[in-house]
C-alpha cells in the first residue's frame, strides 16, 4: 500500500508542476512575434499535460488484483482459435497447446482463409474446425470480428477463450481465469499479450510492458480494462445480449429510413408516365395508404414484425391487382431490364436518389418504374439482410473490434477484468513493415471508434470509464504534438526563432521540476520494467500515428476504406533494410543534424545567446536519440524473415 | 429441453419449446424451424408457454429463425411467453420487434 501512496504523491506532483508549468507557458511566455510556432508549441506542451493527467487517473488506482475464486466446475468453455493466413503450422502449435488447456473445454479453429490442409490437420488433432458459411458470400465479412461472430452462432459454450493464432495457451490459462466469473455482472477477463520471440532489445518495440501491466491495472481499477482481442475469456451471455440489443437498434432505424424513403420513391413513381394507368394508379396510391399506415404504428410502438409483415401483405394485395397488359410491352420491358442492368444489386442497398432522379427523367419504362417502387418496399426488412447474420455480438464498426465491443459491454454494465499473468506465448511480427502496419491497425481501429462511438458521450458509462477509453485515444493523436517537439528546435537553431519568450531561470525554474516529476512518475509506475522502448516508438512513429488518424477520419466521415492509403508492405525484410518505410523520420533527422550544425555555427561563429542555443541543441539531440530506435529496427531481420504478416480483408 | 412440431390451423408450424431456452438449446432450435420450413411450412409460431428460462442465445435463436422464415416468404410469431420470458424480451427490447401472443392457435389470427 505504501507503494500506491507514493504513487499518488507523485501523480499530484506531476500534475501540480504541469498545471503550473503550462499555465505560465500560456499566460506569461508566449512569443506572439513568432506565434505560429509558439502556439503550437504550447498547444503540444498542452496535449502532452492532459496525457499525463489521463495518465496520473490511472496510475492512481493500479492495483494488483488478488487471486480469483477457484471456477464453477460445471462451466463450459469453447476455446476459439481465429486465424486467416498465418502458415499452418503455426495455427497448429496453437491448437495444440489449446487443446491441452487443462480446464474441461472444447477447441475450435476458426478459419477465415477456408484451407483444407488446416481441416486436415484439425481433424487429425481431433480439434474442432470453423470457416464461413455460404451466407456470407457477398456480405460484409468483418475480418476477425466476423469470423468469430460466425463461430459464436455454431458453439454452445457458457465461456470462450478467444485466441490469435500466434498466441500459444498455457495449460493454466482457464483455471486462472475462469474464477472471476463467479461474479455474475463480469464479463471478459483480459490477461497480458507478451512475445517470447523478442530479444531483451526490443528493436521492433513489441513488447507492451507498460501497457499489459500497470495501464491495463489502473483501468481496470476504474471498471474499464478492455478487450485487446487476444488472450482474453469472455461471457457468451454478454457478447450475445450486446448482439440482441444491436440487432433491435439496427432494425428499428433501418425500418424507419427505408419506410421514409419507400415514400418519396412512391411519391416518384406517381408522377411517371406508368401512373396515368389506372390501375397502376390505383395501386400506387394502395401503397402509398400502406405505408402511411406502417408509419403510423410504428409512432404508436407497435412492434416492428407485426409492421413490416402486415404492409408486405397489403403491399402484395395491391400488387396483385394490376394487370399485366396494362402496362405497356411487357416484354420490350424486361429486355431492357437486363440491358440496363443499373438497378440495385440487392434488395437491401437502394439509392434513393438516384431512384427518384431516374423516375423524373422519365428513362425508366413503366415495368422498371414499378420495380423501382418493389426494390424501395424490399429494403424494409428486419433480417438485416445486408449482414451474413442478424445478431453481430462483436462490434463491427471499428477494425479494432475488441475495443469497441469492451466499450458496449461496459455501457450496459458489464464489468471486465485485467489478470496480469503470463498465460500465453505470443509470436512478434519481426520485420519492421509488418510492425508499422500492425501499429498503423490499431491507430486507425481506436480513432474509428473515437469517431463512430465517442466515449466522452457514452453516457451509460461512468465518467471515469469514459475517460479511461478517451485516454488510449488521445494517446494517438501524439504524432501531431511529436511534429512540433521535433520542429521548434529545428525552428530556433536554424532561424532564431524562439517560441518561447522568457528568461532562463524562469523557463528552468517551472518547467525543470515538471520534468523530473513526469520521469519519477513513470518510474514509479512502471516498477521497474523498462519503459525506454515505448517512450521512443511513441515518438518515432509519428507518421503512423497522423496516418491513422486522418484514414480513420477519411473513413468514418467521408466513407473512403481504410485500405485506400495502401502501406508499404510489398517488400520483405530479407530484401535489406527497409529504409523506404521510415523516410519521415529521415528526413527529420536530417533537419535536426543541420539544425545542430548550424547551431554550434551560430554560437562559436556569430556569437548567438547561448542558453537558448545551449537547451535546443540538447533538445535537438535528444530528439536524435529517440528517433535513433528506426535504426535497429530498420535493419532488424527477425528469426525467421517470413514471419506471419497478419492482414484481414477489412471494411 | 425438447421441442414439438405440429401443423395446426391449416398451414401453421407450432413449435412447442419446454424447458430452459439458453445457449445450449438454441442451435436445436434453430435447427428445428429450419427444418420446418425445409418441410415446406413457411408460417411458424414458437410456443414458450413451457419454457422456464430463456438467455440471449435464446433470442438470438428466434432472431435467427425469423430471418429464415421471412426468407421464405414467411413470418416467425412467438406465443405463451411467461412474465419472466417476457421479462426477457423486454430488457434486451426484442418486444419493440416480436409480439407475444396469447397463444400459439391466435398467432396468426389476424
Amino acid at each position: 500500500m505504501s507503494r500506491m501512496l507514493t504513487l499518488r504523491i507523485v501523480v499530484v506532483l506531476t500534475l501540480a508542476l504541469g498545471i503550473n508549468y503550462v499555465a505560465w507557458r500560456w499566460l506569461f511566455s508566449l512569443n506572439w512575434d513568432a506565434w505560429w510556432i509558439a502556439v503550437a508549441l504550447v498547444a503540444a506542451e498542452t496535449y502532452s499535460l492532459i496525457d499525463v493527467t489521463l495518465f496520473g487517473m490511472m496510475m492512481w488506482r493500479a492495483y494488483t488484483r488478488p487471486a480469483p475464486p477457484a471456477p464453477a466446475a460445471d462451466a463450459t468453455v469453447d476455446v476459439l482459435i481465429a486465424t486467416y493466413n498465418e502458415p499452418i503450422d503455426l495455427v497448429m502449435t496453437t491448437a495444440l497447446a489449446a487443446r491441452e488447456i487443462t480446464f474441461p473445454h472444447r477447441t475450435w479453429v476458426l478459419d477465415d482463409g477456408a484451407r483444407p490442409e488446416l481441416a486436415a490437420a484439425a481433424a487429425a488433432a481431433g480439434i474442432d474446425y470453423l470457416s464461413r458459411g455460404t451466407e456470407w458470400i457477398d456480405r460484409p465479412r468483418h475480418a476477425k470480428a466476423g469470423n468469430v461472430n460466425n463461430a459464436l452462432m455454431e458453439t454452445q459454450g457458457e465461456f470462450l477463450l478467444i485466441l490469435d493464432a500466434d498466441q500459444i495457451p498455457r495449460p493454466e490459462i482457464l483455471d486462472h481465469t475462469l474464477g472471476y466469473f463467479t461474479d455474475d455482472k463480469v464479463a471478459l477477463v483480459q490477461t497480458p499479450q507478451v512475445f517470447s520471440n523478442v530479444t531483451i532489445e526490443d528493436p521492433l518495440g513489441s513488447q507492451a510492458p507498460l501497457f499489459y501491466g500497470p495501464i491495463q491495472q489502473g483501468k481496470d481499477g476504474w471498471n474499464a480494462a478492455f478487450f485487446c482481442g487476444s488472450n482474453a475469456v469472455l461471457r457468451r451471455e454478454a457478447l450475445m445480449h450486446l448482439g440482441i440489443l444491436g440487432y433491435v437498434r439496427e432494425v428499428e432505424s433501418s425500418v424507419r429510413t427505408a419506410l421514409r424513403d419507400a415514400s418519396r420513391v412512391v411519391r416518384g413513381a406517381r408522377r411517371h408516365p406508368a401512373a396515368r394507368t389506372p390501375a397502376v394508379a390505383h395501386a400506387l396510391t394502395e401503397v402509398a395508404a400502406a405505408i402511411r399506415q406502417a408509419r403510423a404504428a410504428i409512432r404508436h410502438d407497435e412492434p416492428l414484425a407485426e409492421v413490416t409483415f402486415a404492409l408486405h401483405e397489403r403491399v402484395d394485395a395491391a400488387a396483385a391487382g394490376i394487370v399485366v397488359g396494362e402496362v405497356t410491352s411487357l416484354a420490350d420491358d424486361l429486355r431492357a431490364i437486363g440491358e440496363l442492368g443499373g438497378g440495385p444489386e440487392s434488395p437491401y442497398l437502394l439509392d434513393v436518389d438516384e431512384t427518384i432522379a431516374r423516375l423524373a427523367t422519365r428513362e425508366l419504362s413503366p415495368f422498371k418504374a414499378l420495380e423501382a417502387v418493389r426494390a424501395a418496399l424490399d429494403t424494409i426488412a428486419i433480417d438485416r439482410g445486408h449482414e451474413a447474420q442478424p445478431v453481430m455480438p462483436l462490434a463491427t464498426i471499428s477494425v479494432t473490434e475488441d475495443m469497441a465491443t469492451s466499450m458496449r459491454l461496459h455501457g450496459l454494465g458489464w464489468k471486465s477484468v485485467y489478470h496480469n499473468e503470463l498465460l500465453a506465448d505470443g509470436l512478434a511480427p519481426e520485420d519492421v513493415g509488418t510492425m508499422l502496419t500492425q501499429r498503423l491497425r490499431w491507430g486507425q481501429g481506436t480513432m474509428q471508434v473515437f469517431l463512430r462511438e465517442n466515449p466522452l458521450l457514452q453516457w451509460k458509462m461512468s465518467v471515469p470509464q469514459r475517460l479511461m477509453y478517451f485516454a488510449t485515444m488521445w494517446s494517438y493523436l501524439s504524432g501531431y504534438a511529436a511534429v512540433v517537439y521535433f520542429a521548434a528546435p529545428i525552428v530556433f537553431l536554424v532561424f532564431g526563432i524562439l517560441p518561447v519568450s522568457t528568461n532562463a531561470w524562469d523557463f528552468f525554474l517551472r518547467f525543470i521540476p515538471f520534468m523530473v516529476a513526469n520521469q519519477l512518475l513513470f518510474f514509479v509506475a512502471a516498477r521497474g520494467i523498462p519503459t525506454w522502448r515505448g517512450q521512443q516508438y511513441s515518438l518515432a512513429l509519428f507518421p503512423v500515428w497522423i496516418e491513422a488518424c486522418t484514414t480513420a477520419f477519411n473513413n468514418v466521415v467521408l466513407g473512403i476504406p481504410l485500405n485506400f492509403a495502401v502501406t508499404p508492405k510489398t517488400r520483405q525484410a530479407h530484401t535489406g533494410p527497409q529504409w523506404h518505410l521510415i523516410k519521415p523520420q529521415l528526413t527529420v533527422m536530417v533537419l535536426l543534424v543541420v539544425a545542430i550544425i548550424v547551431g554550434c555555427v551560430r554560437l562559436f561563429v556569430n556569437g548567438a545567446e547561448p542558453i537558448g542555443t545551449g537547451v535546443n541543441i540538447f533538445w535537438a539531440v535528444y530528439d536524435l536519440v529517440v528517433l535513433s530506435v528506426l535504426f535497429k529496427a530498420a535493419t532488424y531481420r527477425g528469426f525467421t524473415p517470413e514471419a506471419a504478416e497478419e492482414e484481414h480483408p477489412d471494411q | 429441453m425438447n421441442f414439438r412440431t405440429e401443423t395446426i390451423a391449416g398451414d401453421v408450424a407450432a413449435i412447442r419449446a419446454d424447458g430452459r431456452l439458453n445457449m445450449v438449446s438454441a442451435p436445436l432450435l434453430r435447427q428445428v424451424v429450419s427444418d420446418a420450413i425445409t418441410a415446406g411450412s413457411v408460417r411458424i409460431v414458437v410456443d414458450l408457454s413451457g419454457v422456464d428460462f430463456m438467455d440471449s442465445s435464446g433470442l438470438g435463436a428466434l432472431i435467427g429463425g425469423l430471418k429464415l422464415a421471412r426468407q421464405a416468404g414467411g413470418d416467425l410469431r412467438i406465443a405463451g411467453a411467461t412474465p419472466q420470458v417476457a421479462l426477457v424480451f423486454e430488457l434486451t427490447h426484442l418486444d419493440r420487434i416480436l409480439q407475444n401472443h396469447a397463444t400459439a392457435e391466435t398467432a396468426y389470427r389476424d
